[in-house]
């Protein structure tokens, strides 16, 4: 919300006095309750992304992922009840899904990570929590080849359902070049 | 005895009411849907693949081609995203004409819904009128940049090019005449009883629902939720004009049919006010280097497209290609609650509970 160019020149000033302050404390709320309430080492990483306006972002440890997401869903304190995003990204070295999380009520909002070996990407589903990661979770696994378990129904949705490999993934290459 | 037997229908993926390549299989029994599978992907371009090899100038021609139907506010998701990750500061000049298109898209966009909507229904004459309206619009976008739908206006840092003379004019000639056509809308259809009797109680979800399968736009406020990008989380410079945001009540089509008309009245009162502030001069680029390199970093920014929540995620290694970049595409997550609506549904409800949602199918396979 912050990251807005405001035109009146008091940016670096907003940014001095306000910006830490709420998210952080956003930030550590989510964090003492992933700990306490799904597992202690359920948060891998924990900071604020200041480019993206101080977006508190979590890595979550992918076995936590599930509880940890019913838990963003339905603790009064989160109340994560939109997901408004998700993307995966393939990294190389492991891959990682990202969903935006936001709470209707409250208005926060929280970047969570949760990543995966790269040579046997599995995540479980969110679907349940989230129906609208259904589709979503389609997309990734089609274009990059997350499997999530615990999808009701995990086809391809954008490539033709004989389509060899991921083609979001940094290494895939075309059968056909010319195509 | 009567036999009965469920039916197989294949619908698409050309079909008029599709509003692009898009294919739906139902099981009917009789006249009724037991179940749906929505297919897509057959207009999928790859554009966050082929993002990945271009430079930022060279994807802003692309986002056009996703929401074809409003390529103003795509373009602008990609630029803000770009300028949210490097701190640029935009020219207000440049600030004042991007939201001045963004809220003309939007009027465009909304007409070409109306216009079509009604046609997938069976009413063939209020297309004719959209049609006459939104071509003003299409004409002022033409004399601004050169082209009718793909525009390739915004730029990082600014917009490519300034207003011709008079252009700001014939924008402000151009609100009290598309005003006076709304009432002409609305006492050729609006009150139709026939055209009430097919979209009032059909497609009902409520607020709950809206919210968890990510709604956004016309289909998550005609449940009653009060939810506009443009003023619960502003940007632009929309938290400088005064306009309402119009909700719904039973979150049926028909209030989702309602809030849009209303929301072109909405927009025309922005406009309104943009023209009337619009700086006499100034420049319509910002400083921006010659190659735009953001810094290493992730950002996910969102606007309201006509269509709902457009967000843009784009993951950057400080190069001049983007490692990673995803569209958070209103129309396809929108879709999602198709099949749930249609269990239950006639034949005949399908194309007005899929109209009604407003997909631009070149925007759900992006």
């Amino acid at each position: 919300m912050s990251e807005e160019e405001k035109p009146g020149g008091t940016l670096p000033e907003e940014e001095e006095t306000m910006q830490p302050s709420p998210q952080q404390a956003d930030l550590d709320e989510a964090v003492s309750l992933l700990c306490s309430r799904v597992h202690d080492e359920a948060v891998a990483e924990a900071y604020l992304n200041e480019m993206n306006g101080g977006m508190p972002v979590l890595i979550i440890r992918s076995e936590h992922w599930l509880e940890a997401a019913r838990m963003f869903r339905s603790e009064p304190a989160l109340g994560c009840d939109y997901l408004r995003n998700l993307s995966g990204v393939d990294y190389e070295t492991y891959m990682e899904t990202v969903y935006h999380l936001l709470s209707m009520s409250t208005g926060k909002q929280y970047a969570v990570k949760v990543r995966t070996d790269r040579d046997n990407p599995s995540i479980p589903s969110v679907t349940a929590v989230w129906p609208a990661a259904n589709w979503n979770e389609r997309e990734v696994y089609d274009l990059l080849g997350i499997d999530f378990p615990g999808h009701p129904d995990l086809r391809r949705i954008m490539m033709p359902d004989d389509w060899a490999g991921h083609p979001l993934r940094k290494d895939y290459e075309p059968l056909d070049p010319e195509v | 005895m009567i036999r009965t037997e469920e039916l197989l229908l294949n619908v698409g993926p050309q079909h008029p009411s599709t509003h692009g390549v898009f294919r739906i299989i139902v099981k009917l029994d009789g006249e009724v849907i037991t179940d749906a599978t929505p297919v897509m992907g057959y207009l999928h371009r790859g554009t966050e693949k082929l993002a990945e090899n271009l430079n930022y100038t060279q994807i802003i021609p692309y986002t056009d081609r996703m929401d074809y139907v409003s390529a103003m506010t795509n373009n602008y998701v990609l630029c803000h995203a770009v300028e949210t990750m490097m701190g640029l500061q935009i020219p207000e000049r440049a600030e004042f004409l991007r939201l001045i298109v963004m809220e003309l898209q939007r009027v465009a966009s909304h007409l070409v819904w109306w216009g079509t909507y009604l046609l997938d229904i069976g009413a063939m004459s209020p297309f004719l009128y959209a049609f006459r309206d939104r071509e003003i619009i299409i004409n002022l976008f033409n004399e601004l940049c050169g082209a009718r739908l793909t525009y390739n206006y915004m730029r990082v840092g600014g917009v490519k090019w300034d207003a011709p003379d008079g252009w700001i004019d014939k924008v402000s000639e151009f609100i009290p005449y598309m005003e006076s056509k709304l009432e002409e809308y609305d006492r050729l259809v609006s009150g139709n009883e026939i055209f009430l009797a097919r979209i009032k109680g059909i497609g009902v979800y409520d607020a709950e629902t809206a919210v968890s399968y990510g709604l956004s736009g016309a289909n998550l406020r005609c449940t009653g939720l009060n939810w506009d990008l443009r003023k619960t989380e502003p940007y632009s410079l929309y938290d400088r004009f005064a306009f309402d945001v119009p909700v719904g009540r039973t979150g049926d089509c028909y209030d989702r049919y309602r809030i849009r008309l209303e929301e072109i009245r909405q927009s025309l009162r922005i406009l309104r006010q943009a023209v009337e502030q619009f700086p006499e001069g100034g420049e319509t680029m910002g400083k921006v280097p010659r190659v735009i390199r953001p810094p290493e970093g992730e950002v996910y920014v969102r606007i309201e497209s006509p269509r709902g929540e457009i967000g843009c995620h784009i993951v950057s290694k400080g190069k001049a290609e983007p490692y990673r970049l995803k569209f958070r595409r209103p129309s396809f997550v929108n879709l999602q609650i198709l099949p749930k609506l249609l269990i239950g549904e006639t034949m005949t409800n399908l194309i007005t509970i899929l109209g009604g949602i407003d997909i631009v199918v070149g925007e759900v396979d992006c």
